[in-house]
Parts: structure tokens; sequence; C-alpha cells
């Protein structure tokens, strides 16, 4: 009985009014915004641009899926950047050094990032190690990992097949957006369709209560976890692919992006309420302002404020808005 | 509960076993074993110019720790820290060359810095928005400021009088030495017996006691964050005055190198615990690990992955502490 008034609970929070509204009005925001961007610059609303910026998106948008699940449980993962740089390494290195075959290397790389990503989820299920800390100190290690191996060294000379992924089209499509739409499919229905979404809901709400209530929250913030790393390591894999070298350097500030493009896409940051729908919807956001601020000649370390004011604005909102409720 | 936290910690107890189990004692024997068995591999590291080095070159960080110690301790983080550093030193250097009277040119960052970070201690006191989402935001805005303002360009042609890390006091104490110990002793007394500095630890180990106790922990909040900003001014005139030239950037990682310190140092990431002369020797020991990685032939590269198991073994090793003390009694 308890468990079901936690889960109906969970549900109801997971879509309050004011979250819908959170949404439809970025939506409108979003598209006001690029009517006046397409007015001002006529390269904007092209086909080719937009497409191109869906491309240039990917790397930080799959890292947001699984990012939106571990806020949704009051989580945060800081450690995503340095897992970029570690499996780019990775993938570079066991490539050239070890003498993996490419397909090898990339399979390596992807199993480093889900590595990456379960220890942090072992400390904070197990140990207790607060996410925040956990992956501070992992954002440390992680590309200290990276620095340390690599010895600052870049990889090159990838074969021309490897640019497919980064570079290619699919149907007229930039190859890496397949993967991430196949990724924000899965994710839409694994959090609004699943006893996993509900899951996290209710570790949000309420975690001592989702405990009592018998449900595996430790499984699947392990899990969560895990998933944060594997698609840092995909993200690291379309980077490489996309601009043709690895460095150890890679991915440094992708938390700001991706943590950004979540908390603006109407997910609490205390957790509880959340959709991958937003997160979409943020991140497509971000790219363009990006985008748009460059088309109007603003340079690219200036854009950075923008996002970060963008980050603060959007959770005092979100919290007002909350509170007001 | 809250009457045992606003005591101060271990007053009275003592004896020579207890001071050299608690973080303080492991460290100061943690920076004399590395400085035995590194020299006994190579002795030149012994040599009393790389150890005076040692000390010199990361007396800011151990200053920037002081202030870091205070807001973990208060139960918030701060990552903005390093880019503040960043811009102030640039603030300071700019405002040297330009001609500005000495005493502005050094009183500039401080008084920035506190403005700064009061903003984000109020933002998250009184606005209730996380410290990290605050300080990652600030992290940015600071970062980007700075390099779209200066382009990244060099300061140089910085007077003479500049110098405030080059002023031996008395003709043999170093600034940074002497500001780096006072700041620590002064830090830890007001901590440890002042009534506002308990109330760092109250609002840390339980904001809703302390709030019941007449500690306000929203104004104890924005003290801690000031206090910080005054500090992390203090790092960037030590930071700015300690070489001839200053790039106006932000110094990569430094903010996890502060943070590192202040952990390692003995402050709970839970909160409501910890002293700021753990923190100023975890930073003298970090410090000594990565000059001591030259001198054993281990590349320099390796140091942030030595400063990530830092901070995970002290957590770790926090964490099971307490749940072992918890256990026993």
């Amino acid at each position: 009985v308890i468990g079901m008034s936690v889960l109906t609970e969970g549900a109801r929070r997971a879509a309050p009014r004011w979250l819908i509204r959170h949404e439809t009005l970025l939506a409108v925001i979003l598209i006001v915004a690029l009517a006046i961007l397409g007015l001002c610059n006529d390269r904007f609303l092209t086909i080719d641009n937009l497409l191109n910026q869906g491309r240039l998106m990917t790397e930080v948008g799959i890292i947001a899926l699984p990012m939106t699940f571990i806020i949704i449980t009051g989580g945060i993962d800081l450690s995503v950047g340095s897992v970029v740089g570690l499996c780019a390494i990775m993938l570079g290195y066991s490539w050239k050094n070890f003498g993996f075959p490419l397909p090898l290397a990339i399979v390596f790389s992807l199993s480093v990032g889900a590595a990456a990503g379960f220890v942090n989820g072992l400390l904070i299920t197990r140990v207790r190690v607060p996410p925040l800390i956990m992956t501070i100190a992992t954002l440390a290690l992680y590309r200290g990992l990276a620095e340390g191996i690599s010895q600052a060294h870049s990889v090159r000379n990838y074969p021309e097949w490897f640019f497919f992924v980064g570079q290619g089209e699919w149907l007229g499509v930039p190859t890496q957006l397949w993967f991430l739409l196949a990724g924000i499919i899965a994710a839409g229905i694994a959090l609004d369709r699943t006893t996993f979404g509900r899951t996290l809901y209710a570790i949000g709400n309420n975690e001592t209560a989702a405990r009592f209530s018998g449900l595996p929250v430790d499984r699947v913030k392990l899990l969560i976890y895990t998933l944060s790393g594997l698609a840092a390591g995909v993200s690291a894999w379309v980077l490489v692919s996309r601009v043709t070298t690895t460095r150890s350097d890679m991915g440094i500030g992708y938390e700001l992006d991706v943590i950004a493009a979540v908390v603006l896409g109407g997910t609490s940051i205390f957790g509880g309420a959340g959709t991958i729908w937003g997160s979409v919807v943020g991140l497509v956001m971000i790219q363009l302002l990006k985008n748009g601020l460059a088309l109007t000649g603003v340079k690219g370390d200036a854009t950075i404020i923008v996002i970060g004011v963008v980050l603060i604005a959007s959770t005092l909102i979100a919290s007002s808005l909350q509170r007001r409720r | 509960v809250s009457a045992t936290i606003i005591a101060p910690a271990r007053a009275g107890e003592g004896g020579f076993l207890r001071a050299f189990a608690s973080q303080e004692g492991l460290l100061a024997f943690a920076i004399i074993a590395v400085a035995i068995l590194v020299g006994l591999d190579n002795a030149r590291f012994l040599a009393a110019r790389n150890l005076s080095d040692i000390v010199l070159g990361n007396a800011y960080i151990a200053v920037a720790a002081v202030g870091m110690s205070m807001v973990i301790v208060s139960g918030n983080i701060d990552i903005s820290v390093g880019a503040l550093i960043g811009v102030l030193a640039t603030i300071s250097g700019s405002l040297a060359v330009a001609g500005a009277p000495l005493a502005l040119v050094w009183a500039a960052p401080l008084i920035v810095g506190v403005l700064v970070m009061m903003l984000q201690g109020a933002v998250i006191a009184y606005l209730k928005i996380p410290a990290i989402v605050v300080t990652l935001g600030m992290l940015s805005i600071l970062k980007g400021g700075l390099i779209s303002v200066t382009g990244g360009r060099w300061i140089t042609d910085l007077p003479e009088s500049f110098h405030l890390a080059d002023i031996e006091l008395f003709g043999i104490l170093p600034m940074p030495v002497v500001i780096m110990v006072a700041a620590t002793i002064l830090a830890a007394f007001w901590m440890r017996y002042s009534a506002r500095g308990r109330a760092i630890y109250a609002t840390g180990g339980n904001a809703e006691a302390a709030r019941l106790v007449g500690v306000s922990p929203q104004r104890t909040v924005v003290m801690v964050f000031a206090l910080h900003g005054f500090f992390a001014g203090i790092a960037a005139l030590l930071f700015a005055t300690q070489l001839k030239v200053i790039q106006s950037t932000v110094p990569p990682n430094l903010e996890l190198t502060v943070i590192t310190a202040a952990v390692v140092g003995g402050v709970s990431i839970l909160g409501g615990v910890g002293t700021v002369v753990g923190s100023t020797l975890a930073a003298v020991l970090i410090a000594e690990i990565a000059s001591a990685l030259v001198f054993i032939n281990v590349s320099p590269y390796w140091i942030h992955a030595v400063q990530g198991v830092l901070i995970l073994a002290t957590v770790v090793a926090d964490i099971l502490r307490r749940r072992r003390r918890r256990a026993g009694g």
C-alpha cells in the first residue's frame, strides 16, 4: 500500500501543471527565438545550418539523456567531461599503442566509459559518498588518467571509414544525429513508460520512502551512473570522429553545457521532476543560442557567459515557480 | 546535538597519541615521510632552495583553501574560486600597470573578491539555489568574461613595488609564508573560539538546530562566502605578484587543487567538521607531491590523477570512520 502511494505520488509530481507549462513556455520561446534569429540573419534558418547545428550538439546531447535521469534522482555527475577525455584517449591509445584493431578500440573505449561511470555509482551507492563530491574527485582523477596515459601526446591518422560517424551522412542527415535520435526515443520511453522511470521519480521525491517501498534504489542508481559513463564514451567516439584527432583535454567544460541544458529543460535540480522532452528542448535552445550569437559576431568565449547566466536564471525561475505552487 | 556541535571540537582532551591520529597529525607525518622517501631516492629534492620554492610557490593555494574550508564546513561548495582568482589577479595587475596608487592596487582584488562571493552567498542562502549550480554558472561567467575582455594577453612591465610576494619581512621572512601562516592561525582560532566561527560549524552540522539556538544559517552562509572572497583576494595577490608577468586567463584546474587541499585537510564534505590547519598542511603536501614526481622521474602529467585519488581516499576514510563510530556507540 505504501509502495503504491509513493508511486502514484511520484507519477502525479512527475507531470505537474507548471512543468507542462514550463516546457510549453520553453517551446514558445524557442520558436520566437528561431524566428528572430532567422529574420536577423538569412544564413541561420537554412536546412544546412540547422543540420550542422544538430551535428555539433550531439556530443553534449547524448550525455544530457542519462544526466536527466541522474538529476531527477537528486544526484549530479560532474565527471562527464573528464570521462569524455579519458575515453577519447583510450580509443586512440589502445589503437595506436596496444595495436587493437579500430573497431575493438572503440568497444574498449566504450567499456572504459561504462566502467568509469560504474565506479562513480559503486562508491555513491555502497560507501554513500555524496554524488557531488564523488564526481568532483573523479573529475580530477579521470582527467588525470587521460593526461597521465597520453602524456599530452595526440593521436591522429585515423582511417577514412572512421570519420563516417562524426562527418558522414545517412539519408541526408548527419550520422551522429541518428545516434542522438535513437537515444532520445529510448530514454524518453524508459523514463515515461517503465517502472525504471517511475523508480527514478520515486527516488528523487523521497529516497527513504522509495527504499522502504522495496524499490531497487541502489541498483537503479548504479545503472544510471554507469549509463552516464557509457554515454560519455559514445560522445567521445563521435567527437574524435568529427575532429579527426584525440587529445587529453577533450570534453573540458562539458558538464556546464550538459547540466545547463537539463536544468533549462525544466528538470528540478532538487530532484523528483523532469522529462527527456524538456532536456531536448533545453539542448536545442542552448545550441541555437550559441549559433545565433556566433552568427551575430559574438566570439566563442563570450557565449559561455550566456550559458552561465542561463543556468543560474533558469534554476531561479524554476524554483520560484515551484515555491509559488 | 546542537550543544555538542557548538562546543569546540576536542577541546581539552588530548595526549600525544590523539594528536598524532588526527588528520593534522597524519598530514604532518605524510609531509615528512614523503620528504624522507623522495630524499633517499634523490637528495637534490631536499635542497633548501627546492623546499622553499614548494612552499613559496603554493602559499596562495593554502590561503584560498582556508576560505574553501569555511565554505565546505558550512555545508556548501564553490567551484568558481579558480576563475575568480584569475579575474582578481588580472584586475590588480592591470591597475598596477595603469599606475594606480599601491593601496588601491592591493585593495581592489580584496574588495571585488568579497563582493562577488557575497553575491553568490546571498543567492545560495536566500534564494535557496544549490551552491553547485550558482558557482558553476559563475565559473563560466567569470571565465568567459575574462577572456572576452582581455583576450588572454600577458600583463607585463609590472612596477617593482607591486610585487607583494617578493617582500621579506625583517629581511628574512618571505611574505607568502607570513601571510599563509597568519591567515591559517587567525582563521583557526576564530573558527574554534568565536561565536560566529562556531556558527559555521553549527550551520553545516544541522542548519535547523542552528536556527533553533539562535544562529541565522542564511547570514552565516553569506558571511562565510564574504570571507572566502577575502581570502581569494589575498590568494590572487600572492598569485599575481610571484612572477614578473601575469597571464590574464583563468589558471586551469586551480579550483580542483583548492578543493583537494580543503577536503584532504580533513574538512568533512558532509559539513560541520574540519580545521584550516589541516587544509594548509594538505596544500603543502599536494605541492610537495607535485614537485616530488619530477624528482623521482614520474611525469608531472599524473598530478591530477594523484589529486583525485587523494580526495577519494580521504572522503571514503571519513565516511567509514563515521560509520564505525556510529555503530560503536
